[in-house]
């Protein structure tokens, strides 16, 4: 094992551009025909009820198949104002596609989620807000957090004719949808796109660079608004409990997605020739799958369990493996090897399941590694509130409507407890919030 | 946002989707569902006297699939209503009562004498329902007992029935016409002869959906034998728009409000009919297929459409294309056009060469160009006939090019701007020849 060999440039600047091209490209007219007319338009239908945001799939794709993809967009936000990044970046084989009776008879589910970006592509296009602010109610609501959670909160607030001012700790607004989701799976700047088609609607004030914890307090924000919602993710880090952590070379798979996702020439970006990936979710596969087309050349995922536990999809991990990623299973990692202070390798143990506890064998081997990236999940960090609200689990603790232990704060999306880690999941919790909060707001 | 509110001869309804009287509108708790669904009104299955008919215990319906099962063409050999007339009336009145804003019509059928007519209207009138449908429809069954389509094919008996009926109520008086007729304009002329406020059509066609190759029997079948139903569906539409348009635009009965029905299944249909001259659009056989949701479908498509090309008002939308149906001997014969092939869309199936080569006017030539199948209309010998646009499985690959200035390659005679029809070209023995 000799000097890390960590580079940019591996590829030519076309081979960048293919390699981070949509990774499912938008139906043609005629594809959005044919695919629709294959929908039963169900009764009571089961992918509406896989839907985190319910969604009425049936009637918008009938309204596709009809020649009215307006409509059709209008059935969809009407439930979920991010259907357009939901349509792109949705687990859909674990949700509304697994569920389709189409799945059940032959295996092959109607095509839900690219149907969904056909229609939203198309309002999208127009550049218009398919709904309007009812009148103003003079009540103002903060939200705390530009990501799904937040975003969805305040449009749903908003056209209830609350004002909403959303307090984001960072440049850009979007959450993971700029700088966590896979660079292929939102391209051409879509992110932006759909925040400005969010706020469309009107009557919401975006501060950006505003985090609560420094600039703001949470105990400022309930003086000074009639409510609060907090959507604020999860910003720390799983440890890996190995040795030699914080060399050099090991890196944290969600900051380095992020550079991924903003940097304006990938080739600048350094990625190892040998990489190896700690994880088994989707941020797992995300950076090893990323990695590859950066250039990497061998790109291996560690996971502690067997596929079937693993949290990423059979539809992802069959990504992964396509595009040249190895997932090795039933090994964890020991030590990172170093040298000059920089990691060379990864020690690693053959790990078994016995009477339900998972442990290792006690055999080892080593691999090579330029790179290693940690993607074992992410924590939320509860510091910013100052022990104010109750936590579940390391998260905070709501009821069915996302409100939280006080009276007139709500919470949703990832830094909620019981949620399920997804963009939908954040936009369904920040609805429902938002209509607690217009009750609330309304009595 | 379009109004689509609707007031059709009086009747008021939020939109002009209304359900057919059939098994959808046949007791208060499928038109209360469909009510809540968004329906704007109902026909209320046809009605007749005591004792109730009975329906047949077997299968009642057949039907024609493509493919992929999609309901193409349904059959049904279902009756009138097979309840109580008094059940029937005390459902409709406490339906209207709670449902005021939807449009509540009520289909009787009875026997040909004023006096059975006279009867029932006043106990119809009872219900508070908005108005009555004369159903001359129905080509099976009731047809063997004098009334339905027996009725609905002698166009004296229309307008006696009509006369009746307007005698005998103050309700608006719709007359539903079969399309089992070879002129359908003889029957709507009676109707408005009669003194009926409107015409609806079509009901059903005489149809055996199929023969079953073991029983050797038609199906829908009943203990190994079968019987001609009625038609309906999404294949039934082109004949229904046809039915609609000549009532439309025939001198006598022109501007008589119509309510379209036939193979309704989603807005563009509906709106069509509303195009051909329809004031309301009638809906059976869609509900029976996909229930009474598509009707959010509908509304929203309608709407869509309307906002986009700025229309805010259904009146605006109701006959406008009527002033484009013509006869045939009208059409110009100086309207030139050439079939043309996109090649960057055509896939090389060659089955507009087959289609023109075989059955049309071996206009499209089937020479390898590059070492490739390559597919090229001949101007020379195309006839501008369509086929090859119908039959391309790629959408707009074949377009239909007009040509506005040079010579017909295949005639040799130069483009001529100037209108002219079949009336007055000299192959025509009846020719008018302009007067000099
Ligand atoms: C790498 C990766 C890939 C993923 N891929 C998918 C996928 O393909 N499909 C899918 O459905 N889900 C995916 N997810 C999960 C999904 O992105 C999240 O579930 C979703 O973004 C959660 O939304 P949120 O609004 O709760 O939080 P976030 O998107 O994290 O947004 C939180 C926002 O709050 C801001 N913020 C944080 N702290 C503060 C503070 N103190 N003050 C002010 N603002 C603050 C943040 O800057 C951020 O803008 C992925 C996640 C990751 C990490
Ligand atoms: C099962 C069935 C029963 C019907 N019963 C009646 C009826 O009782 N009275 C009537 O006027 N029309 C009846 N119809 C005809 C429909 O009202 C309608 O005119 C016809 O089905 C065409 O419309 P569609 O293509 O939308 O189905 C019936 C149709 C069906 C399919
Ligand atoms: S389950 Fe499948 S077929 Fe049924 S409505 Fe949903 S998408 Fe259509
Ligand atoms: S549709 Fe209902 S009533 Fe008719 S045959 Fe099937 S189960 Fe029986
Ligand atoms: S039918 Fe259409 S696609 Fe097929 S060869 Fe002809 S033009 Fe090409």
């Amino acid at each position: 094992m000799g000097h890390p060999d960590i580079a940019g440039r591996r590829l030519s600047k076309d081979a960048y551009a293919k390699n981070f091209a949509d990774l499912h490209p938008p139906l043609s007219a005629h594809e959005a025909l044919v695919e629709s007319d294959r929908c039963y338009f169900c009764y009571d239908a089961p992918c509406q009820q896989a839907c985190p945001t319910s969604i009425d799939i049936p009637m918008f794709i009938r309204q596709i198949g009809a020649g009215n993809p307006l409509g059709a967009a209008e059935t969809i936000f009407e439930q979920n104002i991010l259907g357009g990044m939901c349509a792109r970046v949705c687990p859909t084989e674990t949700l509304c596609e697994e569920a389709c009776v189409r799945e059940t008879a032959e295996g092959k589910p109607v095509k839900i989620g690219l149907l969904q970006r056909y229609a939203t592509d198309a309002q999208m296009r127009t550049g218009r807000q398919p709904f309007q602010r009812a009148p103003a109610t003079g009540k103002s609501v903060a939200v705390v957090g530009a990501g799904p959670a937040g975003l969805a909160c305040a449009h749903r607030l908003a056209m209830h004719g609350h004002d909403v001012t959303i307090f984001e700790a960072r440049k850009k607004p979007g959450g993971l949808n700029e700088y966590g989701i896979a660079a292929y799976k939102s391209v051409d700047g879509f992110a932006q796109a759909e925040v400005d088609f969010v706020l469309g609607i009107g009557g919401i004030t975006v501060e950006r660079g505003k985090a609560l914890g420094k600039q703001i307090t949470l105990e400022g924000l309930r003086k000074e608004f009639d409510a609060v919602f907090l959507g604020m993710g999860l910003q720390g880090v799983n440890a890996l409990n190995s040795k030699h952590e914080a060399t050099d070379g090991v890196e944290d798979a969600v900051d380095y997605i992020a550079e991924i996702r903003q940097a304006k020439d990938l080739g600048k970006l350094k990625v190892g020739r040998n990489v190896l990936v700690i994880g088994g979710g989707m941020t797992a596969i995300d950076i090893a799958v990323q990695s590859k087309l950066l250039g990497a050349e061998d790109v291996t995922i560690l996971y502690r369990r067997g596929a079937e536990q693993m949290k990423a999809s059979g539809f992802e991990q069959q990504l992964a493996q396509t595009k040249g990623v190895k997932i090795k299973h039933w090994v964890s990692p020991r030590k990172v090897l170093a040298k000059d202070g920089k990691a060379i390798g990864l020690e690693c143990e053959y790990t078994e399941e016995k009477k339900g506890k998972l442990g290792g064998t006690g055999e080892t081997f080593r691999l090579k590694a330029d790179m290693i990236f940690k993607a074992i999940g992410q924590t939320f960090v509860p510091d910013p509130m100052k022990d104010a609200l109750v936590l579940d689990g390391g998260r905070i603790k709501v009821d069915a409507s996302r409100r939280t232990s006080l009276p007139d704060v709500w919470a949703g999306g990832d830094c909620a407890a019981g949620g399920q880690d997804l963009t939908v999941a954040a936009v369904d919790d920040g609805c429902r919030a938002a209509e607690s909060i217009h009750e609330f707001l309304s009595a | 946002m379009a109004d689509l509110r609707t007031n059709f001869v009086g009747i008021k309804s939020p939109n002009p989707f209304w359900l057919a009287s059939a098994p959808p509108t046949d007791k208060e708790y499928n038109v209360v569902r469909a009510f809540k669904a968004g329906w704007g009104g109902v026909v209320w299955k046809t009605l007749g006297e005591d004792p109730h008919v009975v329906n047949v215990n077997g299968p009642r319906y057949g039907a024609i699939h493509s493919g992929d099962r999609r309901l193409l063409g349904l059959n049904n050999i279902e009756l009138i209503t097979d309840r109580p007339l008094q059940t029937n009336l005390d459902e409709i009145k406490r339906v209207k009562r709670e449902w005021s804003d939807r449009a509540m019509v009520v289909s009787l059928m009875v026997p040909c004498e004023e006096t059975n007519w006279a009867n029932i209207l006043k106990r119809v009138e009872e219900t508070d329902c908005d108005g009555v449908e004369l159903n001359f429809g129905c080509p099976h069954g009731m047809s063997e007992r004098g009334m339905g389509s027996a009725v609905g094919q002698v166009p004296e008996y229309i307008e006696m029935v009509a006369r009746w009926c307007k005698a005998n109520t103050r309700m608006p008086v719709i007359v539903k016409l079969t399309p089992n007729i070879t002129d359908i304009r003889k029957p709507a002329r009676a109707a408005k002869q009669g003194g009926a406020d409107a015409v609806s059509l079509i009901n059903t066609i005489n149809s055996i959906m199929s023969i079953n190759l073991d029983s050797f029997a038609p199906e829908p079948t009943i203990d190994g034998k079968g019987t001609h139903g009625g038609y309906c569906g999404p294949a039934v539409k082109p004949i229904a728009l046809s039915m609609v348009s000549e009532i439309a635009r025939d001198k006598e009965t022109q501007g008589m409000p119509i309510s379209g029905i036939g193979g309704i299944t989603n807005w563009r249909d509906a709106l069509e009919f509303i195009l051909i001259g329809a004031g309301t659009a009638q809906v059976c056989t869609a509900a029976m297929t996909y229930g009474f949701k598509i009707v959010q479908e509908m509304t929203s498509g309608l709407e869509q459409w309307m906002d986009e090309r700025g229309f805010s008002h259904l009146d605006e939308l109701i006959g406008k294309a009527v002033p484009n149906v013509t006869d045939w001997q009208y059409l110009n014969l100086n309207y030139i056009a050439k079939a043309h092939i996109d090649q960057d869309k055509c896939i090389q199936c060659g089955r507009c060469y087959a289609a023109c080569e075989d059955t049309s006017h071996q206009a499209i030539s089937n020479a390898p160009k590059n070492g490739k199948r390559h597919f090229e209309v001949i101007d020379e010998e195309c006839v501008a006939c369509n086929l090859c646009v119908e039959v391309c499985p790629v959408e707009s690959c074949i377009t239909m090019v007009q040509m506005t200035k040079g010579t017909d390659p295949r005639t040799g005679r130069k483009i001529d701007k100037k209108y002219a029809n079949w009336t007055t070209h000299p192959n025509n023995p009846a020719a008018k020849v302009a007067a000099e």
